[in-house]
């Protein structure tokens, strides 16, 4: 039971931080680069228009919510379970969102590295 | 690739890590955080590592931000993984701490896994319609409007200074 509990805050880890990070990226997609707006408009155009941005928002709370599901994991698992498994699943659900909902080219390199670095991640973190 | 682009990775990385260990640091020293005693966490936040800690941390949010709205999502994680790495290496350099056959297998996957994607081009999405504009004007077009109607629509500077490495 204790590790169903687990697995579910996990599971919840994974799901929200993975729609933070599509969010996000999706926001600050919509912005543009902010290096060229920071020239052309100055520091507070870019800020302004990455906090008035609703993805933004929208991806800042998801964050917040992965983070509260994170701390229940911790409470309920082992760190060595835990960290590992929360950080190499968001790495392969980012692949396979980011392909879906931001139209990213994940291609066979993509894929490759995405798998190698979750294995890595799962190896160091835990 | 510019090297102001190279140095935004690398500070997505470095922040994420150092941040991560003197926050990490900081809630040993501090002790243990409950739901029952909230200020606690005003207790923890007064120790200097743990603020130096948050204060990383908004370096290294502000870090990932400017890097996806240059590049994929798909491009920018691996980078903050090698912070991982980097850990690693600080613990078994500078503190002088064994590290297991397994994390060294670990460092190798995650370097490994970077070399991959870094060797692509950093910005894949909508690359026909990228291609096309493009194609027709090298020079920055009017910027269309900060509400997009299309969420997934790039703007034009974003296309501007796409660059695709062979």
């Amino acid at each position: 039971m204790k590790e169903l509990h687990t697995w579910g805050a996990i599971l919840a880890v994974v799901v929200t931080s993975v729609v933070g990070d599509i969010l996000l990226a999706r926001a600050m997609k919509q912005v543009g680069d902010v290096h060229e707006l920071w020239q052309r408009s100055g520091l507070w155009t870019v800020v302004g228009r990455v906090l008035g941005n609703p993805n933004f928002f929208l991806g800042v709370s998801a964050m917040a919510v992965a983070f509260f599901s994170l701390l229940f994991a911790l409470s309920w698992g082992d760190v060595s379970l835990v960290a590992p498994a929360a950080a190499s699943l968001t790495f392969i659900g980012n692949a396979f969102a980011a392909k879906v909902f931001l139209h990213e080219r994940v291609d066979r390199r993509r894929w490759i590295a995405a798998a190698l670095v979750a294995g890595g991640v799962a190896l160091l973190a835990g | 690739m510019t090297f102001r682009k190279y140095l935004v990775l690398a500070g997505v990385a470095v922040f994420a890590a150092a941040g991560d260990t003197m926050l990490s640091h900081g809630m040993k020293q501090t002790g243990n955080i409950s739901l029952s005693h909230l200020a606690s966490v005003i207790y923890a936040i007064r120790n200097p590592w743990v603020a130096a800690g948050i204060l990383l941390l908004m370096a290294f949010f502000a870090a990932y931000m400017n890097a996806l709205s240059w590049a994929d999502l798909t491009y920018v994680l691996p980078a903050t993984s090698l912070g991982y790495v980097l850990l690693a290496l600080v613990a078994r350099f500078a503190l002088h701490e064994q590290v297991s056959p397994l994390r060294w297998l670990g460092i190798a996957l995650i370097s490994g896994g970077v070399g991959f994607v870094a060797g692509g081009p950093a910005l894949t999405s909508h690359g026909h319609e990228l291609s096309e504009i493009d194609s027709k004007s090298p020079l920055p077009a009017e910027k269309v409007s900060s509400g997009t109607p299309h969420a997934s629509c790039p703007t034009p500077a974003a296309v501007v200074t796409r660059e695709v490495q062979p």
